[in-house]
């Protein structure tokens, strides 16, 4: 599944960069601007989807392989479940912010604790998974 | 006939819908029950306890985050039936292959 086009080539290979670090930028601002796991998770994971529309799914296979996508997609999740855990193991609520994270200062990158946590552990998984489900849906080349 | 009957229950539906809608209370009005309490404690407050300057994110992944990992699980369930479904796809179909294979060595 690949297009053979050299315009689609040419552009990916240039932008591409940019929209990976959009997507970071998104998931890792969360706190400061608009943005969050959510939508940086897509933009990451529609870069991945461009890549290998135009560079063919075995070269993404290269990069990020399927396998490694899956387990992705467990582990988001299984870190965020962790982290409400955490919360209970130290005799708070589940999902506790303030006492179990230290908070920081208002406006710094690293504050606000749980939230920016949290936020890259959704961004994994939403990534992983728009990867995983254009993998899954496109890719029987596979093996 | 049935087309008669089916629009004549949709206008039912309808009016009634609309009704409902004419009760509602206006946007933006004060009193509304929507403008309770909660809305304060997160304008007023949600800086200093989450210690996040987006409002938004600090709702979605601080006071309700329980709320978020419903969200995640069904993100999960959705890519979980989405690999049961098209893999044991491509699963058949490659041990029909085989199987196709093995017959023509048979013979």
């Amino acid at each position: 599944m690949k297009f053979a086009d050299d315009i689609v080539n040419t552009v990916t290979r240039i932008i591409l960069p940019f929209i990976m670090l959009f997507g970071f930028y998104l998931i890792f601002q969360v706190h400061l601007s608009p943005g969050g796991g959510f939508s940086g998770g897509t933009v990451i994971g529609s870069g991945f989807v461009l890549f290998s529309l135009s560079f063919g799914i075995s070269v993404q296979e290269k990069k990020l392989s399927h396998r490694t996508s899956a387990l992705l997609e467990s582990y988001g999740g299984l870190l965020y479940i962790f982290l409400g855990l955490l919360g209970v193991l130290t005799g708070y609520n589940f999902l506790t912010n303030n006492p179990v994270f230290p908070l920081g200062k208002p406006g710094n990158l690293f504050s606000s604790g749980l939230v920016l946590i949290v936020n890259i552990g959704l961004g994994i998984k939403v990534a992983s998974t728009i990867i995983t489900l254009f993998d899954s849906l496109g890719g029987e080349d596979l093996e | 006939m049935k087309q008669t009957i089916a629009i004549f229950l949709l206008v039912l539906i309808g009016i009634g819908l609309l009704n409902i809608i004419s009760e509602m209370p206006k946007f933006g009005e004060k009193g509304n029950p929507a403008q309770n309490e909660i809305y304060e404690r997160y304008t007023e407050k949600s800086q200093k306890e989450t210690g996040s300057l987006n409002m938004v994110s600090a709702i979605i992944t601080d006071y309700r985050a329980f709320d978020t990992l419903g969200e995640a699980t069904v993100l999960f369930a959705t890519i979980a039936a989405i690999y049961a479904t098209l893999m044991s796809a491509v699963a058949h179909k490659k041990r029909d292959n085989n199987r196709n294979k093995k017959h023509g060595d048979d013979q």
